[in-house]
């Protein structure tokens, strides 16, 4: 048992440092590289574009729900006009970052994890790497910057059309005034809610991105399958370890910043 | 074996060995490889070649042994001299390892931008230039996926040669192609081989073109390297495993016809 667990935690520390060499490296490896703006264009496109439809549903039936469930609460104390409140202070502080990144994570983290292991797989990053190219330069690090450039523009996205889908419960479909729900909402978050939302979206966009980025990257090293096996559980990896490691790591961001 | 010192040597293998767990792939394999020379490194499927190559080539790292290419050793830690090797070294991989999400233009330009600081317009007209020597020019806003077999090959040989290497390593390249397009791939090495002037190794178990395209033919069996010769050494070589690779088209009419008069055969154990 004792053995076990030394040989389990020694993997785990192994691979946290080996997670650490890898984005460092990637970071690191977008200094003077060439054609970088362009690969980072094509990324923002991938993560943010093409991400757009899937934030403004969900975003949009976040707050339809939100507006819902908090209307008939709130009403039952005679608050109903803290709607816009409780809608905007739950989605910025917590909902938008949170289902914003998790949505990215299974978009475009998942994508990514699958286009880096079907690249391993078809030696097309040995070929880079036979050519001098730097694959952390070619295939991370634009990948890392347009994450922490597009989550936050996505959480800010989803909270507005979250904020919306508030309205739409609260005073189409119900009997709330709009000119109430919107000076709640005004009124109600300040630039320090906003700052927090922001930093949170960067955090996750970097760390999602980065675990998809390393476990697609390392599909080939995975002793318990090969092949096409081997980067459907890269990808699964992937998408399990993000989506844990963002919920986490809002745990500890709001602990640090409330 | 060859009689060049080591200072006449392109690339000096000695003593490389491999092992993956439990299973030995290479266990001490030596090869020699002069200057200008096409090498072709011969053997049975799953006989190590291509693990040799990727180890030559540093995709693979080496348990022990060796390489050294014009006298410094590659695998001595050294990244200045490992950067310097694969700045004039290219890979043909055996699946190509084209990327499949560029077109063939930026495949091609590829190398070219990650390892010089050649200006944009010149790395355009280098890499038309190399399509234009391999009749893929009218191709070059395509996808590798919407090109035929033979010209993904020979899109695989324009990315090699556009950074005009010295050597260049060829594992597999007539894989799965059929007679005519082995010739063709053939021809095609040797014929830029002649022009670029690079040195070229190759794997490969196609005995009889590799004996008409190489200047040295070297045989890897049981993870050594059991013979490194000329052709024609090769030809008249009386190395019992040289013998069996050399006459197993004999070999298999012999059994067929053994087969078809009735005559039982034991199953070969050499699969």
């Amino acid at each position: 048992m004792l053995r076990f667990l030394g040989h389990y935690t020694l993997a785990i520390v192994r691979e946290l440092g080996d997670f650490g060499v890898f984005t460092g490296r990637s970071f690191s490896a977008a200094v003077g590289s060439r054609k970088l703006g362009r690969r980072v264009v094509r990324s923002i496109y991938e993560q943010g574009v093409r991400c757009v439809p899937v934030i403004v549903i969900v975003g949009l039936f976040t707050g339809l729900v939100l507006g819902l469930q908090g209307y008939y609460v709130l009403n039952k104390f005679g608050s109903a006009g803290l709607l816009g409140t409780l809608v905007s202070l739950t989605l910025i502080r917590e909902l938008a970052p949170v289902l914003a990144a998790l949505m990215l994570v299974g978009q475009a983290g998942s994508a990514l994890a699958a286009e880096l292991g079907i690249q391993r797989n078809s030696e097309q990053i040995d070929a880079l790497e036979t050519m001098g190219a730097d694959v952390h330069a070619y295939l991370i690090s634009p990948r890392l910057i347009a994450a922490v450039l597009v989550f936050p523009i996505q959480t800010t996205f989803f909270s507005l059309i979250g904020l919306f889908g508030g309205y739409l419960s609260g005073t189409v479909v119900l009997a709330l005034q709009p000119g109430v729900y919107w000076s709640a909402v005004f009124h109600a978050v300040h630039p320090r809610d906003v700052r927090e939302c922001l930093i949170k979206a960067a955090v996750f966009g970097f760390l999602t991105i980065a675990i998809c980025a390393y476990n697609g990257f390392n599909a080939h090293r995975r002793k318990s399958a090969s092949g096409a096996r081997a980067v459907s559980a890269s990808t699964t990896r992937a998408v399990v370890i993000s989506s844990i490691v963002v919920l986490a790591a809002d745990y500890v961001i709001t602990s640090f910043l409330v | 074996m060859t009689t060049e010192t080591t200072t006449d040597l392109f690339l000096d293998v000695r003593g490389v060995a491999k092992r993956f767990g439990d299973n030995v792939v290479l266990s001490g394999v030596d090869l020699a490889v002069p200057r200008g020379s096409v090498v072709t490194v011969l053997g049975k499927s799953g006989t190590g070649k291509s693990v040799f190559l990727k180890c030559l080539a540093g995709i693979v790292r080496p348990d022990a042994g060796e390489i050294r290419f014009e006298g410094h050793p590659l695998n001595a830690g050294d990244a200045d001299c490992r950067a310097e090797f694969r700045r004039r070294c290219s890979y043909l991989f055996q699946s190509n390892a084209l990327l499949d999400s560029l077109t063939v233009l930026e495949n091609v330009a590829l190398p070219l931008e990650s390892t010089t600081q050649i200006p944009n317009r010149e790395i355009r007209e280098r890499c038309l230039e190399a399509l234009r020597q391999l009749d893929l020019e009218k191709h070059s806003d395509r996808y590798p996926g919407q090109l035929s077999g033979g010209m993904q090959k020979r899109l695989a040989l324009a990315r090699a040669i556009v950074t005009r290497p010295e050597l260049v390593l060829f594992d597999e390249p007539t894989a799965g192609l059929d007679p005519l397009r082995r010739n063709a791939v053939f021809e095609m090495i040797v014929k830029y081989q002649r022009q670029f002037g690079f040195t070229a190794v190759l794997v490969t178990h196609d005995l009889p073109e590799a004996l008409a395209a190489s200047d040295q033919v070297a045989l890897l069996d049981g993870g050594r390297m059991c013979f490194q010769g000329t052709p024609a050494d090769f030809n008249a070589s009386d190395n019992p495993t040289v013998c069996s690779f050399r006459d197993s088209s004999g070999e298999l009419r012999e059994t067929i016809a053994a087969l078809r008069r009735g005559e039982t055969i034991q199953n070969r154990n050499d699969l």
